[in-house]
């Protein structure tokens, strides 16, 4: 089998690859329901009834791709510029600490400051803790060469072991009978809802507000010239006159950052509080949903309820048959891999020898 | 009356395609013993194709190779190795963290084996060495060796497994002129030895002196044949090309200026070799100043720190009487033009299209394509693409449009828009005043070489200073008003052209002092 | 500080600096292997987890500890062919193909124990491997057989790496392919070979925790140990020497961690004791960042014949 390159690519193509993938996912993930002793087609009409069947679902979906949809641009515009920031689930939750230390009702009320004081300094807080948190992987890949992979993956775990010490602890809300959880937010913090009597918040429009903006930063502005360059070939970059190492941080702010706003948001529009469990690991799954929006800012929103609706459609389903919810975790695995692949036959065609 | 030698190698109808791309169409080539055929042809002709289907890299589409007779198994270089053919390639197949031991000894014992000879090994490389006339050290770390010492490496790995054909590809791209003496004599050694060769060479007189025939190469087409004795240079670039070529048209510098640029006793810090120690020189409008030198003696150095991705740690570098500062963004505001010499890994940012690398470098600083930072650093991309254009045409850039990523820009044209972002300046900004070119035509076909060489005469004549740093001695020596040479991160008098022997460059060249 | 040597003087805590070192020594000479080849392999994580649980699975079906061992072999060697097809075959990116394993290992494992025990809320208990008496050796013999097998490996695979044609050609495709290519070496095949090695190993160190270390499978069980050998690699500067040296080190600071927990009281959370290692291994990586001699064709990917 050899691979030979593509003389050009029609842009039919590229749509046709992430759902030529996902179709074959779908159809492989349906062995693991026969696994489970479980009727595939009942099963897969579940699974979309689940994610797009109702209002409710609509909104249940809509409402789990808000932090997708962050955590999946906080991937897009790190992996563009090469730089693997794997550690968005600790940065989450780095953003969702921040918020709540600002805006959380310690000792009672919290800080007595304006909601429109308080809430732009909740966000910004919740940002610069996950961009700071990004930073350090960063710098130490520009200066010293150490692989960012491993580093942002390690400070994931120490990300949330210092949550739990300090739910543990100063964050602790005395109200909640030895459940950990944080003090609540104060009550004019929290995001409005958009769809009433659903969870569905605001939180929506800054999401895909933040991928528009991420979109026309990364193709109109210099600064994105410059994070594409550097990610592409940093050296020709600097020949250019592309301030490599700058660029390189400016990234870490805005993955980071990123990141930071979807555990802010959550905190914000969902929960109303910090605890551990708060995220079933929307960091990685960002990281796949980057992946099948094609490092895209406006893919990713797509990509982030293509997501969603396999989790929730899969809690939903799972309800009804019996088949283990993890099978929305095979499928999102796996179809980051078939997109790989699928991605790879746009460039090149196959030959058998 | 003897036999002709016989017959050690026969390619018969030898054709390959990439995709619609014809590499290699019928070729038909035989080789004797004892017999040195030389392999010439333009970039793209199809010569390093047909090599590696020689050796195996690749699988022709048709034709046949027979070796000493015996018909060769296609696409497995173990096949060609044990028929006996060895490939010196043109960039060295080295692993700079192994010792030359384990470079020879990589694939020529059996895989399985618990335990590797490797005193036995070390005779044997020793004797292989003494009797070509090529001293190694095999405990030395590849990496720590010079490039001749490197070339003599991958060549003892072909003699070491008993090749009686070899094939050399581009051998004296990286030597000195003695060196490359001192490879020839190699060569006529291993003939003597009943060795033959096939030697790939773009350069016509090398060609002609060490060969017994030539065959040329044109657009994967055999189009001729002769003995080497009796043909002319003439002939051969005619055969390359397929019509007779105007080389640049050379007029003496007439007009020279003030200094431009000038450096004083420059040192810069890096490991190996490419490092400056005291580099003093004066670039003057209106003159081309030609650096000769093997790569790898501060060239590298010198490009870099002209081009502000390198900073100096002692000695003073100034652009029109200020100090230089070691930004590009600052350089290209100046009024340099800066042409790298990878373009491939430095000149452009080959995912991105083509019209965004030809403003590439005037995004900031002058923000000629960008607003200023009030309004949030917007490219103008209509002027941007506008520009892209103009250079499009002016320079003769051809491909895929300019949304086409640069990498698919084949390397003349790519030079060609390299070239024309920098020396064509887009609205109100000024011509260059110096110009940095880092060998410009390396890897370009006859009619781009000949393009390019034209733009920097005629940008001397427009006034500029050229700095050109080319390891092509005919470049350097046809193209250079003055002329230095550069060694091991010294560099010699600038002398006029005529005042320079090859003799004296070549001796300079490999650091001796006249 | 008399606590400090309270705790290093009991043999106890040497022979539990053993134990938890085991799946770090595997699963280092695991990521070795491949990455001297020239391909990172970040499947490590979830390649652990996959030989935790189909070891597991095997020997609670009724099978013997060994057949457990070979069948989590065969898990990581699976895996491990898929990513060699992905990353030598198609020369795709290592990076993401390796979160792609890890990510798509783990949720079938996963997957799969939830349809094998749907109801279950404490884990199912298995025989595990019973520590070696018969050695008569301090420390040692209070380790089971894994424990050996991994120490017999590091000279044994630095011996076939340094000593033998097969492992001067898996160093040399991490080096330089083409000059591996141009001596008749097949780069593909020798990458693919080395990968899948590795991922056997990555799954034995997986199998170490079902089966000698813990007795059941669970949930975020391997947290995060196969990031951390990838760490050791870079500060084992590629050598299995040193790779045992790095996988001690880590063991002993990890068994500290825990003892001094218990020791020191609650003075400080034990939350930031347990943050030791993770912040340890990135310690580890930034001292050896500069001088990395990195195998020079790391995750540069090869496609052979393209110009």
């Amino acid at each position: 089998m050899r691979l030979e390159k593509r003389n050009h690519t029609s842009p039919a193509a590229y749509v046709a690859a992430p759902v030529g993938a996902v179709v074959f996912t779908l159809l492989i993930s349906a062995l693991l329901v026969l696994w489970a002793g479980a009727p595939v087609g009942r099963t897969y009409a579940l699974l979309l009834q689940g994610a797009f069947g109702s209002v409710f679902a609509l909104t249940e979906t809509l409402t789990r791709a808000i932090p997708l949809i962050l955590t999946g641009l906080a991937a897009a515009v790190a992996f563009r510029a090469r730089l693997f920031n794997i550690g968005a689930e600790g940065q989450l939750y780095a953003g969702a600490l921040a918020a709540i230390a600002v805006g959380g009702m310690h000792g009672g009320t919290g800080l007595e400051w304006p909601p429109y004081v308080l809430f732009p300094l909740m966000m910004l807080a919740a940002a610069l803790a996950g961009a700071l948190l990004l930073m350090g992987p960063a710098l130490m890949k520009a200066r010293l060469g150490v692989d960012e992979v491993v580093t942002t993956l390690l400070l994931n775990f120490v990300t949330l072991l210092l949550v739990s010490a300090l739910l543990d602890g100063p964050m602790k809300d005395p109200l909640s009978m030895g459940w950990p959880q944080s003090v609540a937010l104060q009550g004019d913090l929290e995001l409005s809802k958009l769809v009433p009597q659903t969870r569905l918040h605001t939180g929506l429009l800054w999401a895909v507000s933040l991928a528009v903006i991420l979109w026309a930063l990364l193709a109109r502005t210099v600064p994105g010239f410059d994070i594409r360059a550097a990610g592409a070939n940093a050296r020709a970059a600097a020949f250019a006159g592309v301030p490599v190492t700058r660029t390189v941080a400016l990234v870490a702010l805005l993955s980071g950052g990123l990141a930071g706003l979807a555990g802010a948001i959550e905190v914000a529009g969902r929960t109303g509080y910090l605890t551990l469990d708060m995220s079933p690991g929307y960091g990685y799954s960002g990281i796949v949903i980057a992946m099948l929006a094609g490092l895209h800012p406006l893919g990713v929103v797509a990509a982030g309820v293509f997501v969603a609706g396999v989790l929730v459609g899969a809690d939903s389903m799972s309800r009804a048959v019996g088949v283990p919810t993890y099978i929305a975790d095979v499928i999102v695995a796996a179809s980051l891999i078939a997109v790989l692949v699928a991605g790879l036959l746009t460039q090149y065609r196959v030959r058998w020898k | 009356m003897t036999d002709a030698p016989p017959t050690v190698l026969r390619l018969t109808g030898i054709t390959k395609h990439f995709g619609p791309l014809v590499a290699n169409d019928g070729i038909s080539l035989q080789l004797a013993r004892g017999e040195v055929l030389a392999l010439l042809g333009e970039n793209g002709a199809g010569k390093s194709t047909l090599m590696s289907i020689l050796f195996g890299h690749y699988v022709a589409d048709a034709g046949q190779i027979e070796v000493f007779g015996q018909p060769l198994p296609p696409g497995q270089p173990r096949a060609a190795l044990a028929a006996g053919i060895g490939m010196v390639h043109q960039h060295f197949t080295l692993a700079d963290n192994l010792t030359v031991l384990d470079n020879v000894l990589l694939g020529t014992e059996p895989l399985w084996r618990p335990f590797s000879h490797r005193g036995a090994a070390r005779e044997k490389l020793l004797g292989v060495s003494r009797q070509f006339g090529l001293p190694v050290s095999p405990d030395a770390l590849v990496g720590s060796l010079s490039v001749g010492e490197r070339q003599r490496v991958e060549i003892l790995k072909a003699l070491y497994r008993g090749a009686r054909i070899l094939i050399l590809d581009e051998p004296t791209a990286v030597l000195t002129p003695q060196e490359s003496e001192a490879l020839f004599a190699t060569l006529a050694q291993m003939v003597a030895q009943g060795l033959s060769i096939l030697f790939i060479s773009h350069k016509l007189g090398e060609v002609l002196r060490v060969s017994h025939r030539v065959a040329v190469l044109r657009q994967g087409k055999l189009v001729a044949e002769a003995p080497a004795q009796g043909t002319t240079q003439g002939q051969l670039a005619q055969w390359m090309v397929g019509h007779a070529i105007e080389a640049a048209e050379r007029r003496p510098a007439r007009h020279v200026g003030a200094a431009v640029c000038a450096l004083a006793d420059v040192h810069t810090t890096s490991t190996g070799r490419d490092r400056l120690q005291g580099v003093s020189l004066t670039l003057n409008a209106g003159e081309i100043v030609a650096i000769a030198g093997v790569s790898g003696n501060g060239q590298v150095a010198l490009a870099d720190v002209l081009c502000g991705v390198r900073a100096v740690t002692s000695g003073r570098i100034t652009l029109q009487d200020a100090p230089l500062r070691a930004r590009p963004a600052w350089l290209v505001r100046q009024g340099v033009a800066r042409i790298p010499e990878d373009r491939h890994a430095v000149g452009v940012v080959g995912d991105l299209p083509v019209w965004e690398n030809a403003v590439s470098e005037r995004l900031r600083g002058g923000h000629w394509f960008a607003h200023p930072w009030w309004r949030a650093f917007w490219v103008k991309r209509r002027a941007a693409r506008a520009h892209a254009r103009h250079v499009a045409e002016t320079f003769d850039v051809r491909g895929g449009g300019a949304d086409a990523p640069a990498r698919s820009l084949s390397g003349g044209n790519m030079q060609k828009l390299i070239l024309g972002r920098a020396l064509l300046p887009p609205g109100d900004a000024p011509a260059p005043v110096l110009i940095l070119a880092h060998q410009p035509t390396w890897g370009l076909d006859i009619g781009a070489v000949a393009f390019v060489q034209q733009q920097l005469i005629n940008a001397r004549d427009g006034g500029a200073a050229v700095l050109l740093i080319s390891d092509d001695l005919d470049e350097v020596l046809a193209l250079g008003d003055r002329v230095a040479v550069m060694h091991d991160g010294q560099l010699s008098e600038a002398r006029p052209a005529n005042d320079w022997t090859r003799e004296a460059i070549g001796l300079a060249m490999a650091g001796a002092k006249t | 500080m008399t606590e400090l040597l309270d705790i290093l003087a009991n043999p106890a805590f040497w022979i539990a600096t053993l134990r938890v070192a085991t799946p770090l020594i595997l699963g280092t000479l695991g990521v070795l292997l491949c990455e001297r080849a020239g391909v990172l392999n970040l499947g490590i994580e979830g390649i652990m987890v996959a030989g935790a649980f189909t070891g597991w699975l095997t020997v609670y079906a009724g099978h013997g500890l060994w057949t457990g061992v070979l069948v989590a072999a065969l898990t990581g060697a699976g895996f491990g062919l898929l990513h060699a097809w992905l990353t030598v075959g198609l020369a795709l990116s290592q990076h993401v193909s390796g979160l792609g394993i890890t990510l798509l290992a783990t949720a079938l494992s996963y997957y799969g124990y939830r349809v094998s025990f749907p109801k279950v809320n404490t884990p199912p208990t298995i025989e595990p491997f019973t520590p070696m008496e018969w050695l008569g050796v301090p420390i040692l013999s209070a380790q089971t057989p894994l424990t050996l097998l991994a120490l017999l490996l590091v000279p044994i695979l630095a011996w076939v790496l340094l000593r033998t044609p097969l492992g001067l050609a898996v160093r040399m495709v991490g080096e330089n392919p083409q000059a591996a290519e141009g001596q008749g070496i097949s780069v593909a095949t020798t990458r693919t070979g080395a990968i899948v090695a590795g991922s056997a190993l990555m799954g034995v160190a997986g199998a170490f925790l079902t089966l000698s270390a813990f007795n059941a499978f669970f949930f975020n069980m391997v947290n995060g140990r196969g990031w951390i050998c990838v760490a050791l690699v870079v500060f084992a500067s590629w050598r299995p020497g040193k790779a045992l040296l790095g996988a001690l080190l880590f063991a002993f600071f990890d068994a500290l961690q825990l003892r001094l927990q218990q020791a020191g009281g609650a003075w400080l959370p034990y939350q930031v004791y347990l943050m030791l290692p993770y912040l340890l291994s990135i310690l580890a990586l930034v001292l050896v960042a500069r001088k990395a001699a990195y195998p020079q064709a790391l995750m540069k990917p090869y496609r052979k014949g393209e110009r």
